[in-house]
């Protein structure tokens, strides 16, 4: 007997003018023990599928048609009281960001006991105990200790157990995981995977997993349902679905994850996604303002050389210098980027690889070291016109699209306040027709140049932030995490769109991110960090195929398992 | 935490300082102390005896430190105008004030606050509209107009409660008087509290109505209704404990500002307090008075600063401890 059972839901959200279908003729099922993967793009309702279940659909969201079931017993038409018992109790939900999934107020222990004695009838000596034993069974040492703590003493990764313990409080029948390791590092997302998959063997749990990440479907589902604009495209075992995807989303949306494994010239990028990012209006770049008069100095040799680059931020101060306490984000760092080529860094968060790219664009000063620009030594500037002219010749592209554009400013003055501060060009409708060229060549059209950030998509955004990095005519572009917060689809575009800019105006580029699929797309020679430190310089293919040191090692063993995707997309590639 | 403690100290004592220079100056460039102090038949030789007896012909840094000194042991001097020792009218006039600031921050946060949850947690219910449109009538009216307005209602047309003073009171200790115990000073208590705390009590409720519709929305609410807690632990232990930082610093400031300012409702009810001296004493250009009252007022603001400080360190468990 299924332990899941959807009908053919249908989940609407009234709006003033019309009615939004999040979700439309969706049928699941899951048995007991086994995993169901609902995988997908923001927006296609996946979220809204589990939320549904739960009966936690943000107002004024309703459920439309359909039913659920759970051990047969309908459950979507329950009332309040009863559908509130059987949270928690049957159904437990883990949420995407273990850092706000928390309440910073109350005790790991006390929001434990909290939720086993509202639902067993437990004394709190009992449920205390209960609680350490469930601490221990998601894998936190020291558990009878670390119960007494506050959730900002436990790292993300930890933390992300504690909701996993508190979902799994009263033995309940099925788990609804909303994203459970978008948030983690590799290394973390590994192992909560793991764990994962463990407590649904050991208890025979049914766990309906949401996420966007096709990496995770093929780790730990055992089927998997596609769902694209709130429609259900696709739905089988996951062997089946990733290996002969029959439907063209399913097909599209595999062949834009970016591969590992493999090195491919451009991402394939399907219609049937998003038909943006085609430049409406070619320019030739050679003989645009974009391309010409680029007046900097001839440098033979490494565009940057970095030399022993040291950054320590004070995480405690004193009057005492020996009592200050000191955070070394970068230790000793040196390498080179040569010109017109790609220079990846990849580490985890906290590793340092922002840092850098702020030590470089001037954003901290470095305690030590040396950053050598062309034949300018960076940190030895005096005045404020040799840093500006320096500032001009590097950009950089931020990874939030959502907060690094001024929401009180049209998208043409964005672009436009580069060039009139460096006084790039003599007249405003020079500088208007800059403009309308730089949007039409990063696919926005010039239209685009009237409207407010916030009428943009979140791809649509960081074209926005490419076209204001350009503005500038930099030769050196450093991309911190350009694509992080995308969806894949849109991803492919963005990275497209990056490789042929960097083709065409010569770029030389640092690309920063913690995705090693991206990072082997997009680099031409890697640098892997780990708490500040620099492992390993080496070629893309030979560090992906004959890593040398042990981390790197670790990374990319820990990265989820492709197998499963390779035929597919090499077909479509 | 006992270091920060200490900090705050040290910051709140340079605090002190520097109010302490203003009372001090306030003396020196308002007008000739002797001035104030004799009648115009004194001989210029015994003003200057006096000049000196006084101590007002040394170095002001010395002047100063004496100033500082006489303050820390509560002595401000002599009043003008009444010829008695400021500490000692001060003393006289507190209860009066203390009484009709408890009252009316207990009224704003004992109403404030309930107000403040319900219209958070039900933002679109009738009543909740209804809470913030009255709140909007309290937030924007000046306090001597609802004074004015609850005097003409309750006394004069209506003749249920009295419209100055503190009514019977009953002397406790050697110093204090209340009017707790009588019925004519609890009647009387009525109109100045609720129009000293209603601007307080508006000004509570909309502040936790806004952050209780900002905690309600965040991810761990979400979480707590996803493991089936019943809403009364929803809604009290987690959201509300929530919203109290912003809540406690804000009512912490109004406290302080309820016992200070007490100035413009104590005139309109002729209240004894310490408003209403401070307002004569500036009438009758009363210096020591009113170096005192700024004193005074500084000291509150301080210590109630010092206190609410100290309560962030109970309530949130991430300034307790270092981030991991």
């Amino acid at each position: 007997m299924n332990v899941l059972d959807i009908k053919d839901l249908r989940v609407e959200f009234p709006g003033r003018k019309s009615v939004f279908v999040a979700a439309e003729g969706v049928n699941l099922q899951i048995e007991a023990g086994k995993i169901l993967g609902v995988v997908g793009e923001s927006g296609a309702g996946k979220s809204t599928v589990g939320n549904a279940v739960i009966g936690l659909l943000q107002e004024p969201g309703h459920i439309a048609n359909g039913e659920v079931y759970l051990h047969g017993a309908r459950i979507d038409k329950l009332p309040y009281k009863q559908m509130r018992k059987l949270r928690g109790r049957k159904i437990g939900m883990i949420f995407q960001d273990p850092l706000t999934s928390l309440d910073p107020l109350q005790t790991v222990e006390s929001q434990l006991v909290e939720t086993i004695r509202t639902h067993l009838p437990l004394s709190s000596k009992e449920a205390q105990n209960r609680a350490i034993e469930l601490i221990n069974a998601v894998g936190i040492p020291n558990a009878a200790e670390r119960i007494k703590q506050y959730p900002h003493q436990f790292s993300g990764g930890m933390r992300q157990r504690v909701v996993i313990a508190l979902a799994l409080c009263a033995e309940p029948e099925l788990v609804i995981a909303d994203e459970p390791t978008t948030a983690l590092d590799v290394s973390i997302q590994a192992q909560i995977l793991e764990l994962m998959k463990k407590l649904c063997a050991e208890r025979n749990v049914a766990m309906l997993v949401i996420t966007h990440d096709m990496g995770v479907i093929a780790d730990i589902t055992d089927h998997v349902a596609v769902m694209y604009r709130g429609k259900l495209v696709e739905y089988g075992e996951t062997n089946q679905v990733l290996g002969e995807p029959r439907h063209a989303y399913t097909q599209s949306l595999i062949s834009a994850v970016p591969r590992p494994d493999i090195r491919v010239e451009r991402f394939p990028v399907v219609d049937y996604i998003e038909a943006a990012g085609t430049p409406q209006k070619q320019i030739d770049i050679s003989t645009h303002w974009l391309g010409k008069s680029r007046d900097y100095e001839a440098v033979s040799g490494p565009l940057v050389q970095i030399r022993e680059l040291d950054m320590h931020f004070e995480v405690k101060g004193s009057v005492i210098p020996s009592r200050r306490k000191y955070f070394q984000a970068v230790k000793s760092v040196s390498f080179d980027i040569e010109q017109g080529e790609t220079f990846g860094v990849v580490g985890e968060s906290g590793s340092g690889k922002s840092t850098i790219a702020r030590l470089i664009t001037g954003l901290y000063e470095p305690t030590g070291g040396s950053i050598l620009f062309g034949k300018t030594e960076l940190t030895s500037l005096k005045n404020r016109r040799e840093v500006l002219a320096m500032r001009r010749q590097m950009q950089m592209i931020f990874q939030d699209p959502y907060s690094s554009l001024n929401a009180r400013m049209r998208v043409r003055d964005i672009i436009a306040e580069p060039i009139k501060f460096h006084k790039l060009a003599s007249r405003n409708s020079e500088v208007r027709q800059i403009v309308d060229d730089l949007l039409d060549h990063v696919g926005l059209g010039a239209a685009a140049g009237q409207k407010f950030p916030h009428e943009f998509s979140g791809g649509q955004r960081q074209r926005i932030s490419i076209a204001r990095a350009l503005a500038t005519r930099p030769r050196f572009l450093i991309c911190d995490e350009p694509t992080s917060a995308l969806d894949v689809s849109i991803q492919a575009q963005i990275l497209n769109l990056l490789k042929d800019l960097q083709q065409e105006l010569g770029l030389t580029m640092l690309f920063i991110s913690h995705d090693l699929a991206v990072i082997r797309q997009m680099c031409n020679r890697i640098g892997v960090m780990k708490n500040g430190e620099l492992c390993e310089v080496a070629d893309c293919d030979t560090l992906f195929e004959a890593p040398q040191h042990e981390y790197t090692k670790q990374l990319l063993s820990l990265m989820p398992s492709m197998e499963l995707l390779s035929r597919a997309n090499l077909e479509t590639a | 935490m006992i270091g920060f403690a200490t900090r705050r100290l040290i910051q709140a004592m340079i605090v002190m300082l520097v109010v302490a220079l203003l009372a001090f100056t306030m003396f020196r460039f308002v007008g000739d102390p002797i001035n104030q102090m004799v009648g115009i038949e004194t001989s210029i030789e015994e003003r200057e005896a006096l000049r000196e007896r006084l101590g007002l012909n040394d170095p002001i840094p010395v002047q100063f430190l004496r100033f500082v000194t006489k303050a820390a042991q509560f002595d401000f001097g002599t009043s003008y105008q009444f010829r008695q020792p400021v500490s000692e009218l001060f003393a006289k006039r507190i209860p009066a004030t203390l009484e009709l600031s408890f009252m009316s921050a207990l009224f704003a946060l004992v109403v404030g606050i309930p107000m403040g949850i319900y219209a958070g947690l039900n933002r679109d219910s009738a009543i909740s509209k209804m809470f913030l449109s009255v709140s909007l009538i309290g937030i924007s009216l000046p306090t001597f107009f609802i004074g004015i307005l609850l005097i003409f209602l309750f006394s004069v047309t209506l003749q249920w409660l009295p419209s100055f003073g503190r009514g019977e009171t009953v002397q406790i200790g050697s110093w204090w008087t209340t009017g707790f115990l009588t019925v004519s000073g609890l009647k009387a208590l009525v109109l100045p509290s609720i129009t000293l705390g209603l601007y307080q009590m508006t000004l509570i409720m909309r502040l936790i109505r806004a952050e209780m519709l900002e905690v309600i929305r965040t991810d761990y609410i979400k979480f707590a209704r996803a493991r089936g807690l019943p809403d009364r632990l929803v809604h009290f232990r987690h959201a509300l404990k929530n919203t109290m930082v912003p809540v406690i610093t804000i009512t912490g400031l109004q406290l302080g500002s309820i016992i200070a300012f007490a100035t413009i409702t104590e005139t309109v009810f002729q209240w004894p307090g310490m408003g209403l001296m401070f307002l004569q004493a500036v009438q009758n250009v009363d210096i020591p008075i009113m170096s005192a009252y700024l004193l005074l007022t500084a000291f509150l603001f301080v210590a109630i600063n010092f206190i609410v400080d100290i309560m962030y360190f109970l309530i949130d468990p991430r300034l307790r401890v270092g981030r991991p």
